[in-house]
């Protein structure tokens, strides 16, 4: 059997969980990137005030692609922006997009989404736009050159699920690109079900910052993860329903 | 493998045609690249074929398991695979629960709706030689191409009739049945129906444009087989002989701006499984590019025609077509599925409790004798079917029969915008 | 007077240069983006900023 990978930008990734790289302190990043045998993890851009001689890639394995998001960005032209800065850093041409008018909720604004998309992509970026689950939404997007849609399963730092599980199903069955889940994953068995369900990957942050033990954590969203696309490849069991069936056959009319 | 002997042999030929006919029918370096557009097709940037004809050529219909079946049957959501194996052998035995299977996703996007539908052919010229059409050029038949007011009269009796929707037919002939001449049939078309489907020659994305300005909204097309070797040799000459020409015709009429598009191969002509599953795929990967079409597909077995009372649709039995129409309404729970009258009443009203969604009534496969047909009087110069019907209901019977089977008959249900 | 991550410098010109040694930025870890556009890292030596740029210096954080 030929290896189980995913591809984005022109690049092979054999791991499917994209970790977060927020709310935790450098130290531990590391361990976690090791533990969850992740191949990216996404950071973030900010104003460099402090002039502190910490810098996080120098916690970041080398051979780990960074996905460096546009967070901060409150409409396309500063998602734009962001992500021309972030390539300038060196962190190569990969971005994920996240653009939020609002400050309650954090919920990304698809249609701003996508002008930034579409900007960013004629301009050679990888672009992986973080989404609300809407169908028209992730049509565009693919139409507008994204290679990937990550759209959110509840709202971001909540740790709830897999709130949107139909809407993220009809992106799995619909869209031609990866659906990688964002957001909102709280626990090991909903990054699981979301790989069950056909999902090519999970970006998951806050329910690892948040745990107890982050390094180990990291490694139960891994095994859970791998465990999911296992399920996936072999084909989910059969559930049996209740009930009975018609008592009248309803091939009964066939001839020969 | 049983095979029909499709080649008719006429002493009113000519020698000449005679002698074209045989080399065309024996000799394959005598006929075209049937791969090869002719210059004045459109050719369009797709990859709808390769994706199609991939699945087809890898599919092994033996290769499936009853458990792959069951799997199929209890899943939510049916892949590729799982209707690969609703369409194998191995789901012979599940014909029942797939029947209930289909008639429960049927139920969830229709309702107990069906649409009733009534084809007119305005023509019977023909410039292609497809071996097992009554209409093809080589064979000895009565052609007619009815005039505007021969249309308009004709379509006043269908509409007098009661028919909302009606499919206006031609044989193959750009020559004979131009593309305006199909345009002046809509145009009087919308005087009297309030949904006009086409079943005519493959045209270019321009021609599509003018004809839906012209009233017609939807467009039918039978690939009638997805088998390339098997077409080459069905289709022995004129422009019908070009496969990825006719493979592209749904999606030229999607972007010249038509609703909808339907779907076929003719069962029987090869491989049936083979055959349905790249028609499902067919639909399947155009309504990922056109999510905003209609699409439908249509299941029709071969039927004997004029001159060759012997063709049949072999190994495609009733209840393979059965399985066949159930696969593909798991497969694809929102498509409409057209059940012609070349199947006879007892299998019509059966399928259409279980997934079928449409069928004609008061059909004719002839040119211009729906007077004759209707009122009983007798009719001079008529042009001869295209093959003959196995189910010769009347709408009112239909209807009356639909109703009485506990389901709502709809006539249309368009709203012009 | 020029504005660099929203603090004002009371100046009409200043090399960038300067200001990045002044205040111990390591070019490699930073953009720049100077009234919008990206200032690429081969022109930082001779560029100089004038009174009305408006600067922001930014590097990488952790970040989901």
């Amino acid at each position: 059997m030929s290896k189980d990978t995913f591809c984005l930008g022109g690049k092979e990734f054999t791991s499917r969980f994209i970790l977060g790289s927020g709310k935790y302190s450098l130290d531990l990043i590391k361990a976690a990137v090791e533990n969850a045998g992740a191949e990216i993890i996404t950071l973030a851009v900010r104003r460099t005030n402090t002039k502190d001689t910490e810098n996080i890639l120098d916690y970041i394995p080398d051979n780990v692609t960074l996905l460096p998001n546009t967070s901060g960005a409150r409409d396309a032209k500063e998602a734009v922006r962001i992500a021309r800065m972030s390539r300038e850093l060196g962190c190569g041409n990969f971005v994920k997009i996240e653009i939020m008018r609002d400050s309650k909720y954090l919920l990304p604004d698809n249609e701003e989404t996508i002008k930034a998309t579409e900007i960013l992509a004629n301009e050679g970026f990888v672009v992986l736009p973080y989404m609300y689950p809407d169908l028209y939404a992730a049509r565009a997007l693919q139409e507008a050159g994204a290679q990937a849609v990550m759209p959110l399963a509840s709202p971001i730092g909540s740790n709830k699920g897999l709130a949107t599980k139909e809407f993220i199903q009809i992106l799995i069955d619909e869209i031609d690109l990866p659906i990688i889940v964002d957001a909102g994953i709280g626990k090991p068995s909903q990054a699981c079900e979301a790989m069950e369900m056909g999902a090519a990957a999970i970006m998951c942050n806050t329910a690892i910052a948040t745990a107890r033990d982050i390094p180990s954590m990291a490694g139960a969203f891994k095994d859970a993860i791998e465990a999911g696309r296992k399920a996936h490849l072999a084909g989910l069991g059969r559930v049996l329903e209740r009930g009975a069936s018609a008592s009248d056959p309803l091939t009964g009319f066939l001839r020969d | 493998m049983k095979e029909n002997q499709y080649i008719i042999n006429s002493d009113l030929l000519s020698k000449e045609e005679l002698d074209k006919k045989h080399k065309l029918e024996t000799d394959p370096s005598y006929r075209s690249d049937f791969m090869e557009y002719h210059d004045d097709m459109d050719r369009i940037d797709s990859n709808v074929m390769e994706q199609v004809i991939g699945h087809m050529d890898s599919y092994d219909p033996d290769s499936y398991t009853a458990a792959d079946v069951k799997r199929a049957l209890a899943s939510e959501v049916c892949s590729i695979d799982d209707f690969k194996a609703l369409l194998s052998p191995a789901a012979a035995p599940f014909l029942e629960q797939m029947a209930a299977k289909a008639k429960y996703e049927t139920s969830k996007h229709f309702g107990n709706t069906v649409y009733i539908f009534t084809p007119l052919y305005i023509a019977n010229y023909c410039e292609n030689y497809c071996v097992y059409c009554g209409f093809n050029c080589y064979n000895q038949i009565r052609r007619k191409q009815l005039k505007y007011e021969e249309i308009e009269k004709e379509m006043k009796i269908i509409a007098d009739s009661g028919i909302e929707e009606i499919l206006i037919l031609t044989g193959e002939s750009k020559s004979k049945s131009p593309v305006d001449y199909i345009g002046e049939a809509c145009k009087i078309a919308r005087k009297y129906f309030k949904n006009i489907g086409l079943e005519i020659y493959p045209v270019n994305i321009d021609d599509y444009k003018y004809l839906h300005e012209c009233g017609a909204d939807y467009i039918t097309v039978f690939q009638e087989t997805y088998d390339r070797k098997k077409y080459e040799s069905y289709h022995l000459m004129g422009p019908k002989r070009v496969w990825p020409y006719r493979f592209e015709t749904q999606e030229r009429a999607l972007m010249g701006g038509m609703r909808g598009v339907g779907f076929s191969a003719l069962l029987g002509l090869s491989n049936f499984r083979k055959d349905a599953l790249a028609s499902a795929l067919h639909v399947y990967y155009l309504q990922r590019k056109y999510p905003h079409a209609e699409f439908s597909l249509s299941c029709p077995r071969l039927r004997p025609i004029v001159n060759n009372e012997k063709i049949d649709p072999l190994d495609v039995h009733e209840k393979e077509l059965c399985q066949i129409i159930c696969a593909y309404r798991i497969f694809m729970p929102f498509v409409g599925i057209t059940v012609s009258s070349r199947e006879v009443k007892s299998f019509r009203d059966g399928i259409v409790k279980i997934a079928a969604t449409k069928v004609s009534a008061g059909v004719s496969t002839g040119i211009g004798d729906h007077e004759s047909k209707y009122s009983g009087t007798d009719c001079e110069e008529v042009g001869d079917e295209q093959f003959e019907i196995a189910d010769n209901r009347s709408f009112d019977a239909m209807y009356s029969d639909m109703s009485n089977n506990g389901l709502q008959p709809v006539l249309n249900d368009y709203v012009y915008v | 007077m020029i504005k660099i991550n929203g603090e004002i410098i009371d100046k009409d010109t200043l090399k960038l240069t300067d200001y990045l040694a002044e205040n111990n930025y390591k070019s490699t870890r930073i953009a720049i983006e100077c009234n919008e556009e990206i200032v690429p890292k081969s022109m930082y030596e001779s560029f100089i900023l004038h009174s009305g740029d408006v600067v922001e210096i930014v590097s990488l954080v952790g970040g989901g």
